[in-house]
């Protein structure tokens, strides 16, 4: 397993927000996380990207606990995310956003510059570039926080694909994105799994998740509430009652 | 003697006092430019000029290592003052530095070799234009590189957002007390410069309001660049002087101006050619649809 979650938990006050989670996402597959709104996978997401500190249990990255870890020892052990609602550097121009995602896998180049004619990134600006067009995005100049969301949204997947993960964690990447664009990204999502990236993807959009995910996790009151094939799980009728109410309740 | 050579000597101190404060701009810079709100520079110079000037005195150490030394034990201060406020943000991290000001500045006061409220004073007059502007050029010149390098970048991306910032594999914290002790040692060495400018230096010198002109300079002037807190600290500095024609009223105006800046150029002076080019873009744009 490349990400295993053992009963993690995360109490804010009173109010379970995970709790007794276990996950375990194989490598080489697109593993979807649902739930209804306030179900707790953003937190989930965040206690995995050491955003969070964990309140009980233990996760492995990769063959190591990862527990304590801070987000950027994460991300240098090869774990990439992208934010629910957009997290860019909005004052940096879009290259530069791709460049600090680079940040990880680069030596720090200070001494070098001082050299007035050195400009040792260069090769590091290249994949920068390249990684803006296979996003299809064609300003690289544009500050970031003038593009149109959905651009905005596939630059945060190119700046977390530019650390080379080997795990991505996408917060509904397809949020605000039309018919089109969200295709566009299901594409995406299966050539970086041929190209062996592991996925884990939160998402709100049942119909993308089902369409992409190998094993889906549903989480409903901070528990997870069932797991399986995308078929098994549409299947669930725990499932319906988390989506759509219990008949009693009705 | 020509007309040059007579400017200078007349505006000596002027010219050298505005090397100085563009060296304190500078140093207060670079935590702004990681987004970190940090009003201790005047406290880190008064411990490079009571530094310089104690260990020349009284020890007999020569000029340049003074300076060498009051820098070393800034950033020294600075490590650990910068672990322990780093956990603050924004305006708390503002108060905090404040008071570690005030500590400094009280010690001053208080410890027997200080001078006390007197201060030191007949402190040799060492520091010559050149060394200011050598030294300022360095910084500048350094600061502007780093400003592209990864550690500037990952500067800019805190920033801008933290949160994000630590997702792309940035220490936060270390990029955060890094900005800080070279702004520290930076603040110390221009303190060092200026006590053997001045000859005489006290405790009040290095006070709120120090570290307040300081943010100013550097604010006024413009963030995005190291040209901005070097453009603003040489105006406010020069401003008093260009204004002497006005006698009494010229702190009004002075202080007119400083408002007029802030509020039409909130990111800074050096963003003026910026926002002519916007402007021009905007009759193009304008002239297009009609």
């Amino acid at each position: 397993m490349l990400l295993e979650c053992d009963r993690i938990s995360k109490r804010f006050g009173g109010v379970h927000a995970v709790a007794e989670v276990d996950l375990a996402v194989a490598p080489g597959q697109v593993f979807g996380l649902i739930g209804p709104n306030g179900a707790g996978k953003t937190t989930l997401v965040n206690l995995i990207s050491g955003h969070l500190r964990i309140d009980a249990g233990a996760i492995r990255f990769a063959g190591a606990d990862v527990t304590r870890l801070a987000p950027h020892a994460l991300t240098a052990r090869g774990l990439a995310r992208t934010f629910q609602g957009v997290r860019l550097f909005k004052g940096l121009t879009a290259v530069e956003n791709v460049l600090v995602g680079r940040h990880a896998r680069m030596r720090s180049d200070v001494l070098r510059r001082l050299w007035p004619r050195g400009a040792p990134d260069r090769r590091d600006r290249e994949r920068a570039a390249l990684l803006l067009e296979r996003l299809g995005l064609t300003r690289p100049q544009a500050l970031a926080g003038e593009l149109a969301y959905g651009d905005q949204r596939r630059l945060e997947i190119a700046r977390a694909l530019a650390s080379e993960p080997r795990l991505l964690i996408l917060d509904e990447p397809a949020a605000g994105m039309n018919p089109v664009e969200s295709a566009r990204l299901r594409e995406l999502m299966r050539a970086l799994v041929a190209e062996g990236l592991t996925i884990v993807l939160i998402e709100h959009d049942v119909r993308l998740v089902m369409g992409t995910c190998e094993r889906v996790a549903v989480v409903n009151f901070g528990r997870k509430i069932a797991e399986g094939t995308p078929v098994e799980i549409q299947a669930s009728p725990i499932v319906r009652e988390a989506y759509l109410g219990s008949e009693d309740a009705a | 003697m020509d007309a040059l050579g007579e400017f200078f000597r007349v505006y000596q101190t002027t010219i050298g006092v505005i090397g100085i404060n563009a060296l304190l701009a500078l140093s207060v810079w670079i935590t702004l430019y990681a987004g970190q709100l940090t009003l201790g520079n005047a406290a880190f110079m008064a411990i490079g000029a009571y530094g310089a000037a104690l260990l020349g005195m009284r020890v007999g150490v020569s000029f340049p290592l003074g300076l060498v030394l009051g820098a070393g034990l800034s950033a020294a201060l600075a490590l650990p003052l910068g672990l322990a406020v780093f956990r603050l943000r924004g305006v708390y991290l503002a108060i905090a530095t404040i008071g570690f000001g005030e500590v400094v500045r009280v010690v001053l006061l208080t410890l027997p070799f200080t001078g006390k409220a007197l201060g030191l004073n007949g402190i040799p007059p060492l520091t010559e234009l050149w060394h200011i502007y050598l030294s300022l050029a360095v910084v500048a010149y350094v600061l502007w590189r780093v400003q592209g390098s990864t550690v500037g970048r990952a500067w800019a991306a805190i920033r801008e957002d933290e949160i994000a910032a630590a997702s792309q594999g940035i220490a936060i914290r270390r990029y955060k007390l890094a900005a800080f002790v070279a702004g520290a040692a930076i603040a110390a060495w221009a303190g060092g410069l200026s006590a053997h400018l001045n000859f005489s230096i006290e405790p009040g010198d290095f006070g709120f309001t120090r570290a307040v002109q300081i943010l100013v300079y550097a604010v006024v002037g413009g963030t995005p660049s190291v040209a901005g807190p070097i453009l603003g600290a040489s105006l406010l500095t020069a401003l008093p002087e260009i204004l002497r024609p006005l006698r009494e009223y010229r702190d009004i105006f002075a202080g007119l101006i400083l408002m007029g800046v802030i509020i039409y150029l909130p990111r800074g002076l050096v963003t003026l050619a910026e926002l002519r080019k916007t402007r021009r873009l905007q009759e193009i744009g304008a002239a297009d649809v009609a």
